[in-house]
């Protein structure tokens, strides 16, 4: 019997900057993408799409397609019509929610500008694009309705069997659901003496825009049909083929190999998919389809896009009473696979880090002629947090405070956690002083305090504004029983296996799938922990459902809050089944056994066994004890009884051209905390990457249509992501409370950057303009809008070119009025 | 048809092709170098970067028949007998990549950009790879990443493995991945790196 030589290391896997496994492959090019995959005899499809943003379709041509050289089909709606299914929505909001049907092809009518009304399968991706431009399609156009504000008024309908644009109002009041008072009173009570910020906000419309487009393979050759998609959800995507087409789902096997990238843009089960499955099913043929950037920019699902009527009662010193939300949401063209939940997710974070009395949620969802909607990385909690973020601004400077001391005066302090809050969360940790606190002090917020003042002073055309962003999101996604109450249409459980190998190795499966979040590394060192094995013996698999039979897949930061604490349980059970084999071998009682670093040892003695020994003596099984199973496989599937509750500070810097216009960030400071951290260097990244895509929409990016509802951002020319040159080096720390609903103690990183970033960025604008009478500019805040805003405010006018937020607004009055153009200063 | 002679990766290869057909498709379908990938049809995205002759060009804004004759070098082809490039490793070592879509793309654009400016600002490093997006990890470790290569390369690649630093600089981990043969390159703590207080644990770099 070996004792000690196979110790694990001393210092703790979880917590070190490992490096990550993930790179070899991805930084010398031994990649899987999904179009980098080839099946011997395999055709390709290319879509003819819709040019319309609303049209019925009178006649399809194909026959001049179907002729071209190596076309092997050209199928339209009617041909398939009776076989594609509609693509599904798992979340209704509300029983009556209005949801349009949505076949993969339009079969009748087309509902946006790129929607597929025919298909071209050919041997050759080249051959199949040239046959589609030969399919002749005609349209009868119909009225398009494409401004959100106007769809919500039912005068032009996307659908017009429908009857109306309007899907479905989710409301949540505090009063109602006994988690606080009736904001009516709070605003009666705040007009009267005390202080009513009341503000309309546009959160534009934007387009994940994952660096990989949208692929999918899909081989019907074998038993099963395999299909190798660029998607974040195999195992939900495998589930609904199957409900959908009527596949029988032990028929199905999905595969996500690497994917490029996905920020809530691949959490859809998508026309293209569902396509490619009926036609490779029809044909007996592998087939394959890569999307362009255009089409993936037009059709592939956009994200946010809401009006916010927001109106926040205070008293004078500062002290909110009361919050009322109401939101309009653009679902686009259909209601997609979580669709109106992801405004929804929103009604629980727009309180975010204060103890309000007194709350009012209301969104409606409104269908338009436009492309669909979905989560888009943060997922109704960035809208939330901008909301209110830029409402505590905003009553910060309504009562001339320091816009950290209202937050504070409002905020959850560190020894009243848990608590629940006025939208029925628990927030179980976190210590908001600190975080705040650390960040005043990599920012020095008190210097450039008084820059600010000194350049206000002596009138610098360069004005310097200083953002702030408190925020907390709720991550985690979700406990079954919390989703259920909310009609959603799965669970949020998570599954793992450990599988001890006779060598020693252990091979971890998730169900979580990872696109560039790092968790092949990540888990690993959970299990080189847990297990007391070397990191290098760890080996994660994921994302293929014929491996990894069971789970729910990656987004919502859920991946180690839910399927880390899975494998955590998983891991536990291998050591709970080594036991009594270690107990045995050893010839002691189980009592007298103690497991560390690896290793059972008989106490008091230097008898021992590794796990990795245990693992080899169950596989051969010669000697176990009586009724004592050989192997010591675990699996586990782990339910949160509650979401994780990160939250951080984010301090930034902006220099505002007061001449031209044009903004230039100068420090970017964020504190977050989001647990316990288990790799350092990937946390950090997250937030890097999160803080880029937040910044962006407060600068940058936008997805906007001509009067036709043409896409005018269809491509990376018009669609502009930063770049390196538009960006700076961030400071980025953290603060540490564990959560406390998983062991752990993590809480989730994914979204936080995004999240906090955008309403910091606007503030900081803002705030450089203030003086000048300026308190909103509308996203993106483009060096034209934030000029014409200065070129208004010293004109005393209003700015005709763009219809936007309302500054001011009365009670009851209806969230789609247009706003007055006489109505107060910007 | 028309057939071309192009050298990838110090191979040479002769194929007839439409004339129509891009480089990059040219590498991926004709050649299976499907470590150059495409991000966009409108050569924003900079994925597709590749070395002809030794300069970096975006392998969709290229013809195959332009390579005609020519000697191309991909991502695959960087990685120099068994041993990682300073800029593949600097990337490692600094967790500039997550999904690792942009990263053939960009590491090839890196190298050309220290190709002609061995020792860049991070300004410079930053319009030098304004023509590759990435979407995953905001940049801040791609800029660090080249930092690191450009100091490696300045002092040498040839220097033995065992005279370098760990990465991280003093009391940071080994590199995690087994079979990487080339130490780290050499990155003086604290060196380029004003950015982070730090305290989101030992060896990040950045």
């Amino acid at each position: 019997m070996t004792v000690t030589e196979n110790q694990a290391p001393a210092q703790p896997e979880v917590g070190r900057a490992r490096r990550r496994k993930e790179d070899q492959r991805l930084i010398t090019g031994r990649t899987r993408w999904t179009d980098n995959l080839q099946v011997p005899g395999m055709l390709h499809l290319a879509m003819v799409r819709s040019p319309f943003a609303h049209a019925r379709i009178t006649a399809i041509d194909v026959e001049a397609a179907r002729k071209a050289r190596n076309v092997v089909a050209v199928i339209t709606g009617q041909d398939v019509k009776d076989e594609q299914g509609s693509l599904p929505n798992a979340w209704p909001i509300t029983p009556e929610q209005v949801t349009p049907a949505h076949p993969p092809v339009a079969v009748d009518e087309v509902h946006f500008a790129g929607e597929i009304v025919a298909v071209v399968v050919a041997r050759s991706a080249a051959e199949a694009r040239d046959a589609a431009e030969l399919v002749d399609v005609d349209y009868e156009e119909l009225p398009a309705v494409l401004d959100l504000k106007e769809a919500a008024q039912d005068t032009v309908l996307a659908h017009p069997d429908l009857g109306t644009n309007k899907s479905a109002l989710w409301v949540f009041d505090s009063k109602e659901a006994g988690t606080g008072g009736d904001v009516e009173d709070a605003i009666r009570q705040a007009r009267d003496g005390g202080v009513l910020i009341e503000r309309e906000f546009r959160q534009q419309r934007l387009i994940p825009a994952f660096m990989e487009p949208r692929s999918v393979l899909v081989d019907p050759t074998g038993e099963q049909i395999t299909m190798w998609t660029a998607t974040q959800i195999p195992h939900i995507l495998r589930f609904l083929l199957a409900a959908v087409l009527g596949v029988p789902e032990s028929k199905v096997r999905v595969i996500a190999p690497d994917v490029g990238g996905g920020f809530g843009g691949k959490l859809q089960t998508t026309p293209e998919e569902f396509i490619a499955m009926v036609l490779a099913r029809r044909l007996g043929k592998p087939i394959k389809y890569t999307e362009t950037r255009s089409e993936s920019l037009l059709s592939a699902h956009h994200g946010r896009d809401q009006w916010q009527k927001l109106t926040l009662a205070a008293t004078k010193d500062g002290t909110v009473t009361g919050f009322k939300v109401e939101l309009l949401a653009n679902l686009g063209a259909y209601v997609a696979l979580v669709g109106g939940g992801v405004p929804v997710l929103g009604a629980f974070m727009f309180n975010a880090i204060y103890k309000f009395p007194a709350y009012h949620f209301a969104c409606q969802t409104v269908l338009t002629n436009t492309t669909w909607t979905d989560a888009y990385r943060g997922a109704g909690r960035p809208e939330a947090t901008f909301g209110i973020e830029r409402m505590m601004d905003e009553l910060a400077a309504e009562l001339d405070m320091d816009p950290l001391e209202v937050r504070e005066k409002n905020w959850i302090k560190h020894e009243e956690f848990p608590f629940t809050t006025v939208a029925g969360m628990e927030y179980d940790s976190g210590n908001y002083e600190a975080a705040t606190a650390r960040a005043k002090e990599l920012f020095d917020y008190d210097a450039l305090r008084r820059e600010q003042a000194e350049r206000r002073e002596r009138q610098d055309p360069v004005q310097l504004g200083i953002g702030v962003s408190t925020f907390t999101e709720m991550c985690g996604l979700a406990p079954s029983r919390v989703l259920g109450s909310l009609d959603y249409g799965a669970g949020g459980w998570e599954h793992a296996s450990v599988r001890m190998l006779p060598t020693g190795k252990v091979e971890v499966v998730t169900g979580t799938s990872p696109h560039g979040q790092g968790h092949e590394t990540a888990w690993s060192q959970i299990v080189a922990d847990r297990l007391g094995v070397p990191f290098e013996d760890v080996e994660v698999l994921h994302g293929d459902t014929a491996i990894s039979h069971k789970g729910l897949d990656t987004y919502g930061s859920r991946s180690l809050v839910v399927g880390g604490e899975a494998v955590v349980r998983a891991a536990d059970k291998v050591i709970e089944k080594a036991k009594p084999v270690a107990a045995h071998l050893l010839e002691a009682s189980v009592d007298d056994l103690e497991f560390s670093a690896g290793r059972f040892g008989v106490k008091g003695t230097d008898k021992g066994l590794t796990i990795q020994e245990i693992a080899l003596a169950s596989f051969a099984a010669h000697n176990l004890p009586d009724g004592i199973e050989p192997g010591l496989d675990s699996d586990a599937t782990f339910d949160p009884v509650n979401f994780s509750f990160p939250h951080g500070t984010h301090l930034c810097a902006m220099e505002v051209d007061t001449e031209t216009g044009e903004t230039r960030m100068r420090t970017y400071v964020c504190v977050d905390d989001v647990g316990v951290i288990v790799n350092p260097l990937i946390v950090e990244g997250q937030v890097h990457g999160g803080l880029v895509q937040g910044i962006a929409q407060a600068l940058w990016e936008g997805a906007t249509y001509d009067d036709q509802g043409t896409l005018v951002t269809g491509s990376f020319v018009d669609y502009t992501l930063p770049t390196a040159a538009d960006t700076i080096s961030f400071v980025t720390e953290n603060t540490t409370s564990p959560a406390t609903t998983n062991s752990l103690g993590t809480k989730g990183v994914g979204e936080a950057g995004t999240i906090a970033s955008t309403p910091c960025v606007v503030n900081a604008i803002v705030d450089a303009l203030r003086p000048l009478g300026i308190h909103d500019v509308e996203m993106p805040c483009t060096p034209e809008r934030v000029w014409r805003a200065i070129q208004n405010a010293s004109a005393g006018s209003v700015d005709e070119t763009q219809r936007d937020t309302a500054p001011h607004f009365d009670p009851d009055q209806p969230n789609q009025d247009t706003p007055d153009p006489e109505g107060g200063a910007r | 048809m028309t057939r071309i002679t192009v050298t990838v990766d110090g191979v040479e290869y002769s194929d007839d092709i439409e004339p129509r057909t891009l480089l990059v498709y040219y590498l991926r379908q004709n050649l299976g170098k499907t470590g150059t990938v495409v991000g966009c049809d409108t050569s924003n995205c900079g994925a597709c970067t590749v070395h002809l002759d030794g300069r970096s060009v975006k392998s969709c804004n290229v013809l195959a028949v332009q390579a005609d004759g020519h000697e191309v070098t991909t991502i695959e082809g960087l990685a120099a007998d068994g041993q990682l490039h300073p800029m593949q490793q600097a990337f490692h070592e600094s967790h500039a990549l997550q999904c690792g879509y942009c990263t053939p793309g960009m590491i090839m654009q890196a190298c050309d950009l220290l190709k002609d400016n061995p020792d860049p600002s991070e300004q410079e490093i930053r319009e030098g790879l304004e023509g590759n997006l990435c979407r995953c990890t905001g940049y801040h470790n791609i800029v660090r990443a080249v930092q690191h290569a450009a100091a490696a390369m300045r002092q040498g690649t040839e220097a033995p493995a065992d005279s370098a630093v760990p990465a991280a600089g003093p009391g940071a981990p080994e590199p995690a991945t087994a079979g990487v043969g080339a130490a780290g390159p050499e990155m003086p703590p604290g060196e380029g790196a004003p950015v982070s207080a730090g305290s989101t644990g030992e060896g990040v770099t950045a």
